[in-house]
């Protein structure tokens, strides 16, 4: 059969993929808000920014098992920022590694799921991340380790902007790059926001992507809410061989939800009672429009 | 009165005696007694030996390497062994990650920086998940005279507090070439004291097996009880000879394991009813004085102990002799201490 050339009636491959994504970073971003209403409070706004990320990681990106998420030949995805643990969960459950409904645990007492991932509570949680700068260090010694197994296996850390404060971080960065560890991928979440306010005032970081390639990376700054300039960043970077890949992608806190995309920026956001449906509704409208935008 | 007070005990002294022959601080400084059989490098050795039987092991270390021994096994294994640079986080970090992937780490840096430095690495990266990492301290307590910068006077105080990391300080060469497989072996995080360099070989005199957890009874004796680790060990072994001559009966109970300790025998061996002095070469807050007596507090067992360690201070720099003798590590001090106390 030949290829057809009408693409309004048959989507090219590329937007096929890109549609499924969408569908995918929907569900994490719901996932997200059923599992903050539980708590009426939350990272809310980061897991909102970084589902695009998330949904293009699981769904697209990573190789693992679901029913085998110990198998020796996955990718690693570490999760250096345990706050986000909430939208990682949503992520794990859209991979098929948890079950959906044991996200409403998020945050309970003996639940599988804390408020801060912990490697040793959650299948396919990698690392205890939550104090802050530790990711690179450890995804540095796990490439290091499975290129020296003859593994094929790559290590993805995502971190914050905030976490580039941490002198750690440039350690575990000049390591990568010493050992050439193009096995690793950096994923650097820009939100521009940290605990005490805007990252321009707390500790300025930009220009984040000159800082990399100095400490000898590959940088690709991507537009992390872009699920489509993602897909093309991430096959460039696997693509990337003698030295290692970050990708700088700006977010932005809120993303999907516009009457949390406009309130007032903050590392742990507040949302009132009765606003958590109308954030359900709003991100469902915003997830028609986005999916006919891109049709 | 104008002039400042001081309370500044590290100043250096002058005297105002004649010229003597200077002694001079050294970074690595022999610990050995004089005459005293050494071994070199027993850890690098021990380790690229295992290393042998053993291809998980791989080594790290923090730019320190050729001063931790660990350049023995670099030679022996180069594609096992990786360079971290002047980088403790990231080493122990990295460390992890190797263990993650299946891989038995042993990396090493000094004492000072794999605990100060490094603390939150080792506590949730290593400790947390409970890997197999095994952390390699040099210059613990007071085996250099560089000054505070380097001296690990408190990794043991440091250290004890973190869940499921084994702690072992050994005495000698013999103790260092049997630890190493063993901690190898052991399934979990372990921090160990090393010794490095032309190292005392001791405890081949003695009917001795290093066995993690355990303390050891290496000399019986009716008057004192020397319950000692570490390099003090052999200090309390050569101090108990000498106390012999004066008609002074001294057992040595060696404690290698610092945690978990060895409660039962510790418990046994003081209810004897002799004098009970510690020993170790470190501050006499949170290391083996207070393991001990905390063991002892917890049993209702009313014995007195007798602290030997360093002050809780920052100490002076100086040549290894002079302040072994000024903070009461020596074997003369320790001797003077028995005979003070009894």
């Amino acid at each position: 059969m030949s290829s057809s050339t009408d693409s309004t009636l048959t989507p090219s491959p590329t937007a096929q993929r890109i549609s499924a994504l969408h569908d995918a970073a929907y569900r994490i971003r719901r996932h997200a808000l059923d599992m903050g209403e539980v708590q009426g409070q939350g990272y809310i706004g980061q897991a909102l920014g970084v589902a695009d990320i998330l949904a293009v990681a699981y769904k697209d990106v990573l190789n693992y098992r679901p029913e085998e998420p110990d198998w020796a030949e996955r990718d690693r995805f570490l999760l250096s920022i345990g706050h986000y643990a909430i939208a990682l969960y949503a992520a794990l459950a859209e991979a098929g590694i948890l079950d959906v409904e044991e996200l409403s645990t998020y945050g309970s007492d003996d639940s599988r799921l804390p408020m801060s991932g912990m490697a040793s509570y959650t299948p396919g949680m990698e690392i205890s991340g939550g104090s802050l700068g530790h990711g690179l260090g450890v995804a540095a010694g796990m490439a290091l380790g499975l290129r020296h197994q003859g593994s094929r296996a790559r290590v993805y850390n995502l971190l914050s902007d905030g976490e580039l404060d941490e002198g750690s971080t440039w350690e575990a960065a000049l390591a990568c790059a010493h050992h050439g560890l193009d096995n690793v991928t950096a994923l650097v979440d820009v939100n521009a926001l940290q605990a005490d306010g805007p990252t321009t005032g707390v500790l300025r970081t930009e220009p984040v992507t000159d800082k990399w390639e100095a400490f000898g990376w590959h940088a690709v700054r991507v537009d992390g809410n872009d699920i489509g300039a993602l897909l093309t960043s991430f096959d460039a970077v696997r693509a990337h061989r003698g030295s290692p890949s970050v990708l700088v992608c700006d977010t932005r806190i809120g993303r999907g939800v516009p009457l949390l995309e406009t309130r007032e920026k903050a590392h742990f956001m507040r949302v009132e009672e009765h606003e958590w449906q109308l954030a359900r509704d709003q991100l469902a409208e915003n997830h028609r429009d986005r999916k006919e935008s891109h049709a | 009165m104008n002039a400042p007070v001081t309370s500044n005990t590290n100043a250096p002294v002058t005297s105002t005696n004649a010229p003597r022959k200077l002694t001079t601080s050294a970074m690595i400084a022999s610990i050995a007694e004089e005459g005293q059989r050494t071994a070199r490098a027993p850890f690098g050795h021990a380790l690229a030996r295992i290393a042998e039987e053993r291809p998980e092991i791989v080594g790290l270390s923090a730019d320190l390497a050729k001063y931790t021994d660990m350049h023995i096994f670099r030679e022996a294994h180069p594609g096992r062994f990786f360079q971290m640079g002047m980088a403790e986080q990231s080493m122990l970090g990295a460390a992890a990650g190797l263990a993650e992937v299946g891989l038995v780490p042993f990396a090493s840096t000094y004492s000072v920086f794999a605990t100060r430095r490094a603390y939150d690495f080792l506590c949730l990266d290593i400790a947390e998940p409970g890997l197999n990492v095994n952390v390699v301290g040099a210059l613990p307590g007071l085996t250099t005279g560089y000054g505070p910068s380097h001296q690990a006077t408190e990794d043991l105080a440091i250290l004890r507090g973190m869940p499921g990391l084994t702690i072992v300080d050994p005495a000698d060469s013999v103790d260092i070439e049997q630890a190493v497989p063993a901690l190898a072996a052991a399934p979990g995080p372990t921090y160990l004291r090393l010794l490095r360099g032309a190292v005392p070989t001791v405890l081949d005199e003695y009917d001795y097996r290093f066995e993690l957890g355990r303390a050891a009874e290496l000399r019986t004796g009716r008057d004192v009880l020397f319950i000692s680790t570490g390099l003090m060990t052999t200090r309390a072994l050569t101090a108990a000879k000498e106390l012999a001559a004066d008609h002074i009966d001294a057992a040595v109970l060696h404690v290698p394991t610092i945690k978990p300790l060895d409660s039962e025998t510790i418990l046994r061996e003081t209810a004897k009813g002799r004098l009970v002095v510690t020993l170790e070469n470190h501050t006499v807050i949170g290391g083996l004085a207070e393991s001990v007596a905390s063991c002892l507090a917890y049993a209702g067992a009313g014995v007195r102990i007798v602290p030997i360690g360093l002050p809780d201070a920052f100490l002076a720099a100086g040549a290894l002799p002079t302040l072994h003798d000024r903070y009461g590590l020596s074997v003369s001090a320790i001797k003077s201490r028995v005979q003070q106390e009894l």
